[in-house]
């Protein structure tokens, strides 16, 4: 029966992919590779095919590329039917249907949810469409602030110093642009690798003439009498003049269009198995509703189980692999998505890249290189294990502590390593941020159940 | 009957023609120390990699000299050891500085826009055989091009070629195991006196260009000023010997193995007559499949390893054998087909880490060249000896001589 069933979809079934970016196109190509042969429909809320997002905070700012010309890499047509330029607005888990903005329903036998993230956009709405306030996700964003950043604006103010932030602050002091940079947290980066790196990072900032500004949050921007922004207060009274002002605040979960609809679908994504199948609201696996990459939070065994999200290209990709195979798999065949989350960034000439999950590492060892020649490898402990290492231009090392990571080996690291230094023979404390206190938006979000995600209201069933 | 330990028959030079069946018998034993004292040797492909990005493992000569490997002095005398035979941070400055006169971000159009006076001296090459219908492969094409471009490359004067080969043969026959084992005093000596020799000789040429500088390595080498410093004149000459001799022993033999096995795989070589981009993938597989550098045996452990249950000691050297990691079944599929369709490729030709082929870039180009032109003009190409003759050296790997005949030339 569910072997008859599983070949039927397999020939001339139909699945749906809402969410037209990397993780859903690797998974088209993914379903298409292991011999679907049905129908497929991409549907995506931006007019475009898909596209890389890393330029966009780095060479597209720099000039280096064009906004328009970062498509994706195809690696096997696809032969899908592409739904562009209209979100989705509902599913009907019933009935299998997605509806779309322009009120057309599509049926599915198997639907992949790959929604992804969004800018999450300055609170105060009126301040947010002042003239000259951007976020950066979109290929739109980009191509708008590379022109603003083109016509020479007298300063831009970055509001958060996580990694697009910081990335955007190192493109404008490449350019020569004076740019005033304002973290709530003590340094830039501190909420994904701590206080300790984040001085590092800080430091970058500094020696390249940007205006940091820590410990301070915005309160409000200032437009002038066209509506044009002109200048950002912050919480220690001062004043900063800017005519551009980017919101680099973190990311938000594209779930909205999933209220009501039964999933377990919240402010932190998508609950799902380690096999990529959603969740309902009460915690029950579905079996033709599958999720990944950046929208997705699925448990993970090196990190206690705890639900991870992970905003990472890599994760997108491995997560698109995963889901598409099970999609179409019986069970005795399908995969777990155990990625080891890495993220990488480039900024002020920097190559800095993360394996693990660094904010859940409590302390941290330099075994290799310096702080202060700004080029090491950090490693983060956690309950007597590595977590999770970082790189500062020596990215080379780093698939070493990935498979440190992977074997669960002890923390603090005693073994000598080639480059120790005198710096790195004791553990100090990693430094993060009280993580109640919401500094810009992680790149990996530890999310274990969260009441606020939803409520969840049990009805007895009455005989 | 005694049978030799596996070790010395992959050093055994009669086994030099296809040691892939030695290397399989050696997957058998992932992790081997088949002598007492002997080297750690490692053999599949994940062990390899990992070892590859291992902060515990040292290439540091002195390391390798406290092991208990004496030829491991050969760089020790005259001039300092190059960044292949240091650890970091020497071996990153220095390599960091290498790196900003050849490659990316601080050069990176110097290999790329060589693309089209590589392809002149390839066609210069085939030209030159004239009426030739029957050719040495080795000392007509594969050794003069990427002798050539190196030259072109550092500003070393092509003319010189035949006395700096007196210099760098030595060399090259120290980084051999087998003449390591056997070294004579007299032979230690002889590779140090040509290592000096050749580093006396490339500091005149210095000398020369930081007075008129030129658009070569050897000019930004010595002058090029960046967040590091510059380099010292000896480390400038550690460099250029290194780049001098790493630029084109290899090479030749990625392009002469990759000849053989075209000509014995008559359908890839018409595909590659047909279709030119086929020779990325090509090239790619071939440095998996017949790789120039067959193992790298200097590194050496500085803390207790464990490796599929054995435990390396700290202070064991250890060889890294790339070309069995690259055929080892546990990665590849069907890993004794040569097959450059294969979707996933990422063999140790170039090593991996640290220390990965700093010419890597160039090595690819130069070879994918070469091939392209080498298949689309020679007309009907044949081997006429099977298996050819070998150089003796178990390290760097590739016939001596490949004695090929042709119908015509094409235009």
């Amino acid at each position: 029966m569910a072997a008859d069933y599983l070949d039927r979809l397999r020939r001339e079934g139909r699945i749906v992919i809402v969410g037209a970016s990397l993780a859903g196109l690797r998974a088209a190509e993914t379903l298409r590779d292991e011999g679907f042969a049905g129908s497929l429909t991409l549907i995506g809320d931006e007019p475009y095919e898909p596209y890389d997002r890393p330029p966009l905070s780095k060479a597209v700012l720099l000039g280096k590329a064009d906004p328009r010309h970062t498509e994706l890499p195809r690696r096997r047509e696809i032969d899908a039917k592409w739904r562009l330029g209209v979100p989705a607005t509902a599913l009907d888990m019933t009935a299998k249907r997605v509806r779309l903005a322009d009120g057309d329903e599509v049926e599915y036998d198997r639907l992949l949810i790959a929604t992804g993230v969004r800018a999450r956009p300055w609170p105060k709405e009126p301040e947010a469409q002042l003239d000259g306030v951007f976020v950066l996700r979109t290929r739109d964003d980009a191509v708008g602030l590379h022109r603003r950043m083109k016509a020479g604006p007298r300063r831009v103010f970055v509001i958060g110093a996580g990694f697009t932030g910081s990335e955007i602050a190192s493109a404008c002091r490449d350019q020569g642009i004076p740019v005033t940079v304002a973290e709530r947290a003590g340094a830039p980066l501190a909420g994904a690798l701590g206080g300790v790196i984040g001085a590092v990072a800080a430091d970058m900032h500094r020696e390249n003439g940007v205006d940091l500004r820590t410990g301070v949050m915005v309160t409000a921007l200032e437009g002038d009498t066209v509506g044009r922004v002109r200048a950002v207060h912050l919480s220690d009274g001062s004043v900063v003049e800017a005519d551009v002002v980017v919101v680099s605040l973190g990311a938000t979960r594209n779930t909205e269009w999933l209220t009501g609809s039964g999933l377990g679908a919240g402010p932190r994504g998508i609950a799902c198995d380690a096999g990529c199948r959603a969740f309902d609201f009460r915690g029950i696996v579905t079996d033709d509703i599958f999720v990944a990459g950046d929208v997705a939070r699925s448990p993970h065994a090196l990190f206690g189980y705890q639900f991870l999200s992970l905003e990472h290209w890599g994760n997108a990709i491995a997560q698109a692999e995963t889901a598409a195979h099970n999609m179409i798999s019986p069970s005795s065949d399908r995969r777990p998505h155990l990625w080891v989350p890495a993220f990488w960034s480039s900024q002020f000439g920097v190559n800095i890249k993360s394996v693990g999950v660094p904010p859940m590492g409590e302390e941290l060892m330099i075994t290799q290189g310096s702080l202060a020649e700004r080029r090491f490898v950090g490693v983060y402990g956690y309950q007597g294990r590595i977590i999770a290492a970082v790189s500062f231009d020596n990215t080379r090392w780093l698939e070493f502590y990935e498979r440190m990571i992977e074997t669960g080996a002890p923390f603090p690291v005693e073994f000598p390593t080639v480059d120790r230094r005198p710096e790195g023979r004791t553990p100090v404390s990693a430094d993060f941020p009280d993580p109640s206190l919401p500094t810009h938006g992680p790149t990996v979000t530890l999310s274990g159940y969260s009441p606020a995600d939803r409520q969840l209201v049990f009805t007895p069933a009455r005989h | 009957m005694t049978q030799a330990s596996i070790l010395r028959q992959i050093t055994d030079y009669s086994n030099r023609a296809n040691p892939y069946p030695l290397y399989k018998e050696l997957l058998k034993t992932p992790v081997l120390q088949d002598e007492e004292g002997g080297p750690y040797v490692v053999s599949s492909y994940w062990d390899i990699k990992g070892l590859l990005h291992d902060p515990r493992i040292s290439s540091d000569a002195a390391n390798l000299a406290a092991a208990g490997d004496d030829q491991a002095g050969i760089e020790e005398t005259g001039l300092p050891p190059s960044f292949i035979r240091l650890d970091p941070p020497e071996h990153d400055r220095l390599r960091r500085m290498a790196n900003s006169a050849f490659g990316p971000p601080h050069q990176p159009r110097r290999i790329d826009s060589m693309r089209g006076e590589l392809a002149q001296i390839v066609s210069d090459l085939i030209d030159g055989l004239g009426d030739q219908r029957q050719i040495d492969l080795v000392d007509q094409f594969a050794y003069p091009f990427p002798v050539t471009v190196i030259c072109r490359l550092l500003g070393v004067p092509r003319e010189d070629e035949p006395r700096f080969r007196a210099w760098v043969d030595p060399l090259v026959a120290s980084l051999d195991p087998d003449t390591r084992e056997s070294a004579t005093a007299e032979f230690r000596k002889s590779a140090q006196e040509a290592r000096m020799q050749l580093g006396m000789y490339l500091a005149g040429l210095v000398e020369e260009r930081t007075k008129n500088p030129r658009d070569d390595m050897l000019t930004d080498l010595a002058t090029s000023r960046g967040p590091d410093g510059a380099m010292t004149m000896m480390e400038v000459l550690s460099t250029a010997v290194l780049l001098l001799i790493a630029g084109h022993e290899t090479t030749v033999n990625l392009i002469t193995n990759g000849m053989l096995t075209l000509l014995r795989h008559p359908d890839v070589l018409r595909r590659l007559r047909e279709d030119p981009a086929l020779s990325v993938n090509i090239v790619e597989e071939l440095l998996r499949y017949e790789p120039p550098v067959q193992l790298v045996p200097q590194r050496t452990c500085i803390a207790d390893i464990e490796l599929r249950g054995v435990t390396i000691p700290k202070g064991s050297r250890i060889w890294l054998v790339l070309a069995a990691g690259n055929r080892d079944p546990e990665r590849f599929q069907d890993p004794d087909r040569f097959d450059p369709d294969r979707g996933d490729i990422q063999h140790l030709g170039f090593g991996s880490g640290i220390h990965s082929c700093f010419g890597a870039p160039l090595a690819r180009l130069e070879t994918q060249i070469a091939l392209t032109e080498l298949a689309r003009r020679l007309g009907n190409p044949r081997l006429i000896e099977d298996p050819p003759e070998y150089r003796p050296n178990a390290v760097l790997r590739g016939p001596r001589h490949l004695t090929i005949a042709f119908d015509d030339l094409l235009p």
